[in-house]
């Protein structure tokens, strides 16, 4: 989960005024107030987040099962990684998946939103919350009816497609549209929550600015290239980024639909921690792995944070 | 030129121009492709098995039946794996929201040493996805023998580094004079977070709780990891079992199954969807 972490407010604190009822000087009953409001969420999240971050740290750098001795390999995880062919392909499938989800959600989000943020469009409100719908499907019930729908024999949508001359075969044991297909799968389930981030942005867009381009006689594509687009310009950045940030963590639709196959071609970073991590307990791949997959989320959200504070400076000045 | 702007300005019924029947198609267009896929298991959900394998496939039953529920339930401990959904997804919502909002509380509103340190800490632990740290929480929580156990499911999900720093955000914004009053009444900081903060930041609780409640409701991967006993999977777990590396797929049963594991998200999306579709495009919430 992430957020919109360039967002962050300065910490807002009150004038220490008269009216203050805290005398001065008992910083430390503070302090240990704070700490047992704090208690609870502190154990959770250094017991079950950043300890397990560290252990994996050093277990990227450990021979390991899981069980029995470890071995010290030094950076030897790290190399076979970028050697073994097979998570080469895992990574660069992890990119592949990006680069087709990322495009194709945002374009899709950006288009449906143009559609459903606009005032002269009949029963908006229920027509956004019917395309916002597959936003609380799970990716593997969506991932269920998708792989229905384009089954090779008993498939809907493969017997509508074939009777416009498409012939699609099987596509989950195609070793080049099985990619595409795990994707159409992410892109139908998570369109709708950019469609809301799209639409909220294009709200804040003064509707004067559109009367001032109609009036100077831009037509439809000028007013979205000349006033949609430049004002749109930090929401959409930061929907890509969302976007990027969520396609490496593809998991749960390949894990029902290919099990990372046809031919290694839908298996990424995350289903290869799961087979290494626990079905083969290689720990100090698995460690390596969960390593770079946190190296590229934390470039890419340190990129969005970057971003984040330059927009507030901006905003400010 | 006054006529044109007095056109654009004047507001009209929206069906009189026919540009809002051209958006009205294209946004009913958009509907169907997103509905197929919904439409489809509720539908195959009551085909029997003959018509589910029939070629031609057909969209609507002939006949209606209830036997693909009658399967899932024998082939998979359906009503328990219905039971556990609700237990998982609902106390990692409670023990979240409680826990968060402890924290959310002192990081907002108690002036003490080291806060803006804790901040970023739990800012940048936003950053570490669950996947990351998967191989080595599960040796932990093996550890504790809590494997097949809701401990297991619950415990480790039980505060959250978003819903901390969701819920502070939404805190720092309810008006200080309210909690100042009841300070000079002499409340307890605690009382205070309770009587004051708590009842004011309900709609921010709610929306933290529905989002909470989907994601682990939906998660494939996490009671993947944690549960290896048919009888502690998920719904959303128990139903990758069906598939099974046969390769035939019971898809009658597969979508009666999958027809209950939205059933419940899908009511409460209905009740709340007006107020949960407004906050995510406010807070940016993911």
């Amino acid at each position: 989960m992430t957020t919109q972490v360039g967002a962050v407010r300065r910490d807002y604190r009150a004038p220490r005024s008269l009216s203050d009822p805290r005398p001065l000087g008992r910083g430390l009953l503070r302090t240990l107030t704070a700490l047992c409001f704090l208690a609870p969420a502190l154990t959770i999240l250094i017991l079950f987040v950043a300890s397990p971050m560290l252990a994996a740290l050093r277990t990227s750098f450990f021979s390991s099962s899981g069980f029995g001795p470890e071995t010290f390999v030094g950076g030897a995880n790290y190399a076979r990684i970028f050697q073994d062919p097979l998570l080469v392909k895992a990574m660069g499938n992890t990119a592949i998946y990006a680069a087709l989800f990322t495009p194709v959600a945002v374009v899709v989000a950006l288009l449906v939103a143009l559609v459903v943020a606009d005032e002269r469009l009949p029963f908006r409100g229920l027509l956004r919350s019917a395309l916002f719908l597959p936003f609380i499907v799970s990716l593997a019930v969506a991932a269920f009816a998708w792989g229905f729908l384009l089954d090779p024999q008993l498939g809907l949508l493969n017997y509508w497609l074939r009777g416009l001359g498409i012939r699609l075969g099987n596509v989950l044991q195609d070793p080049v549209l099985a990619m595409p297909t795990v994707v159409l799968v992410a892109v139908w389930k998570s369109f709708g929550f950019y469609m809301v981030v799209f639409v909220a942005g294009l709200q804040d867009i003064p509707r004067s600015l559109y009367e001032a381009a109609r009036v100077d006689g831009a037509g439809a594509l000028r007013r979205f290239r000349s006033v949609t687009l430049p004002l749109l310009n930090n929401t959409l950045t930061f929907v890509v980024i969302f976007a990027l940030i969520a396609a490496l963590q593809a998991f749960d639709q390949i894990y029902v639909l290919t099990q990372g196959g046809p031919l290694h071609a839908t298996d990424t970073v995350v289903t290869e921690i799961y087979q290494s991590g626990f079905k083969e307990l290689d720990l100090g791949i698995a460690s390596a792995l969960s390593y770079v997959l946190l190296g590229a989320t934390l470039l890419l959200s340190l990129i969005q944070f970057a971003l984040g504070s330059r927009r507030e400076k901006d905003l400010a000045s | 030129m006054t006529a044109a702007l007095a056109r654009t300005l004047r507001p009209r019924h929206p069906w009189a121009r026919p540009s809002s029947w051209i958006l009205f198609v294209l946004a009913l267009i958009g509907v169907a492709v997103v509905v197929l896929p919904i439409l489809i298991i509720v539908l195959t959900a009551f085909k029997p098995t003959a018509e589910v394998n029939a070629f031609p496939p057909s969209l609507l039953p002939k006949a209606w039946t209830l036997d693909n529920f009658a399967v899932i339930f024998q082939q998979l401990p359906f009503a328990r794996l219905i039971l556990n959904s609700f237990v998982f997804a609902g106390g990692v919502t409670l023990l979240a929201l409680l826990f968060d909002s402890l924290a959310a509380y002192a990081l907002a509103r108690i002036d003490f040493t080291g806060s803006r340190l804790l901040l970023v800490l739990i800012i940048a632990s936003l950053m570490i996805p669950f996947q990351a740290t998967l191989v080595p929480l599960y040796q932990l929580v093996a550890g504790f023998g809590w494997v097949n156990s809701f401990a297991a499911l619950i415990i480790p999900r039980a505060a959250d580094a978003f819903g901390i720093f969701f819920l502070r955000q939404f805190f720092l914004a309810l008006p200080r004079d309210l909690d100042n009053a009841a300070r000079i009444d002499g409340a307890s900081e605690f009382r205070i977070f309770r009587s004051v903060i708590l009842p004011n930041a309900l709609p921010a609780l709610l929306t933290l709780g529905v989002f909470t409640f989907v994601n682990n409701w939906n998660d494939l991967l996490w009671p993947l990891v944690f549960t290896n006993d048919q009888e502690m999977a998920t719904i959303t777990s128990g139903l990758t079992l069906l598939t099974g590396p046969s390769g035939i797929v019971p898809y009658g049963p597969l979508m009666a199954g999958a027809l209950i594991a939205l059933t419940p998200l899908a009511i409460l999306f209905v009740i709340v969807q007006r107020r949960f579709v407004a906050s995510i495009a406010t807070s940016g919430l993911k």
